[in-house]
């Protein structure tokens, strides 16, 4: 701090608190949501901010399903949370995968088109899913892997912004080191596995963390690729539940999913800050 | 491609081999899909999908005298630019704010960064709870003070509560980059602006906010790029794009013509047009904002 100005520095720490207590309030209003009945949050608004005694039960009924006060049937969420898993971690595990093989080949080797290749892979930045919806789904299914693992994860793995970070990294790896393993006699699989993999553990950490967010969050390629609700994932479960209408709806159910399909990315990025932030600052998305 | 290394391996396979992976999806899920939307864009289907044939620009003079899309640029531009404002707006003052305050720091760090982590798609589910009409809590509040809050009915409204969903979501992102390029500012010309007796008010005008100007033009690019493409989930979750069109931004209504309209000679020319959204951004990021932090 530059000079003392007590009530600047009292102000700042208010304005923070302030801003903190705002961004969480969604969150608690969600957790307290999902700890009352539905017939409570419609029948009496607003709704107490004190947490009610149905939580066990709201919970229960979410992540295995079953009939709720209103007699709606309620599609398991533990099925759902399990399938967000596997695809968040195949896609953030094969999105490093591909990346750390094709950035070795393109720092350590030469070969015919690799510039091509290289800027093939940056052009991919500019196709996001977004802007080619309906010919992606075609080649999806196409290919049979509507309602598949594969289908909800192979055409998100592709990663520039992997790549690039990969490459930067390799580009500053002392040139010694290669050296060094070819007189110990060791081939470029050898070097890639027992050196380079070892050394980019720090930007592969940060790297996972940022892309298990991203495939846990993804909507819009779920929406298109699965049909058959035993492969929902959680994301997109949770916004089907909320159709029936202001008063319709299990609010308190739905609450609930939102807490479960929230809690592993948040627990992801608390428990890796330190990567986290590194991730986003470096990969700048 | 500038940089070399000196020392490289020797094979004809193994290169190949290593990058096949990612070209084959590239290939497969990229570039022939962005092809096909080239080529449908010049093509029309009629209703049943029987027969196909060359129409040239006329799918693209359609969306141009298309009423509809044009008023889902204007969404899609208001909308951006509202959420690009606010969330950079907020995200500074808190970013300035903590860094003031040595002592807790990392504390408001951790307290500010965890709605990265939150699904744009529950983002929108969790807003849309607190002002639902009939049950929910902050729209009961409005109520009280005498403002009919009803999203369903009102396009304002509507716009409001995707607007603030968005700059929830990213408050966090602007935030962490708001503070590296502020602890990132030395700390003698502040000092050296206070010995000659500048107020913490015009020391942020004079010296703070231009030093951080590439931090902020490069978090511009980046909200703006969010709230084009990232935002599916919140609008369809929260609004569907109603009340009427009044919140369909373009990737919205891309994906309602394509998909439920089953329009796909003009989806496929929306597509297009967005294509040169995104490349005209990606190089403006590119071109502009190459060295933007130094840490």
């Amino acid at each position: 701090m530059v000079e003392r100005r007590p009530a600047l520095t009292v102000l700042s720490h208010l304005v923070v608190v302030l801003g903190a207590l705002v961004v969480a309030f969604p969150v608690y209003v969600t957790f307290i949501a999902s700890t009352h009945t539905s017939e409570h949050i419609v029948q009496h608004v607003p709704m107490s901010l004190a947490p009610g005694g149905h939580m066990l039960e709201t919970y229960k009924v979410a992540l295995f399903g079953g009939e709720t006060s209103y007699g709606s049937k309620v599609a398991p969420v533990g099925r759902m949370l399990w399938i967000s898993f596997v695809s968040a971690m195949a896609i953030s595990l094969g999105k490093i995968a591909i990346s750390l093989l094709s950035a070795f080949a393109f720092v350590y080797f030469r070969f015919p088109g690799r510039d091509l290749c290289f800027w093939m892979v940056f052009i991919t930045l500019m196709l996001p899913v977004e802007v080619r919806i309906y010919p992606t789904y075609q080649v999806v299914s196409d290919l049979g892997m509507i309602n598949t693992y594969a289908g909800l994860t192979v055409p998100l793995i592709a990663s520039a912004t992997a790549t690039f970070l990969f490459r930067q990294f390799f580009l500053t790896v002392p040139d010694e080191l290669v050296e060094a393993a070819r007189i110990d006699g060791a081939g470029p699989m050898r070097f890639f596995r027992d050196v380079l993999v070892p050394l980019s553990k720090t930007s592969v950490a940060a790297l996972f963390v940022i892309q298990f967010i991203y495939g846990w969050n993804q909507y819009l390629w779920p929406l298109l690729v699965t049909t058959d609700e035993s492969m929902y994932p959680v994301v997109m479960g949770i916004k089907r539940m909320i159709s029936g209408g202001d008063a319709a709806n299990e609010w308190n159910v739905t609450m609930a999913t939102a807490i479960l399909a929230m809690l592993p990315p948040a627990l992801v990025v608390l428990v890796m800050q330190k990567w986290f932030v590194k991730g986003l600052l470096e990969t700048e998305k | 491609m500038a940089v070399e290394k000196r020392v490289r391996f020797r094979s004809w396979w193994l290169p190949w081999v290593l990058i096949a992976p990612q070209m084959a999806i590239i290939l497969a899920f990229f570039f022939w899909p962005a092809g096909q939307a080239l080529y449908q864009s010049v093509l029309m289907q009629d209703a049943f999908g029987t027969s196909t044939e060359f129409v040239g620009l006329d799918n693209f003079r359609r969306l141009w005298n298309d009423e509809t899309y044009l008023a889902s640029f204007q969404t899609t531009a208001v909308f951006s630019l509202l959420v690009a404002f606010c969330g950079l707006s907020i995200a500074l003052v808190l970013a300035v704010m903590a860094d003031r305050v040595i002592k807790g720091a990392m504390v408001y760090k951790t307290l500010l960064i965890w709605p990265y982590a939150v699904a744009p798609a529950v983002a929108g589910v969790l807003w849309l709870f607190m002002f639902a009409p009939s049950v929910g809590i902050v729209s009961y509040g409005l109520r009280q003070i005498g403002l009919e809050w009803n999203h369903l009915v009102d396009g304002r409204h509507a716009m409001a509560l995707i607007v603030m969903a968005a700059v929830w979501k990213q408050i966090s992102y602007n935030f962490l980059f708001f503070l590296a390029g502020l602890q990132s500012i030395p700390k003698s010309l502040i000092e050296a602006a206070a010995i000659d007796g500048a107020t913490p008010w015009r020391r942020f005008w004079t010296i703070v906010f231009p030093l951080l100007s590439p931090t902020t033009f490069f978090l511009l690019v980046i909200n703006i790029v969010y709230s084009f493409f990232d935002t599916f989930a919140i609008v369809d979750a929260a609004t569907h794009g109603g009340p009427g069109k009044e919140t369909a931004i373009l990737v919205y209504k891309l994906y309602y013509d394509g998909f439920k309209a089953l329009d796909l000679g003009g989806s496929a020319a929306q597509s297009v047009v967005l294509m040169s959204v995104v490349i005209a951004l990606t190089v403006v990021q590119f071109r502009y904002v190459e060295k933007k932090v130094q840490y």
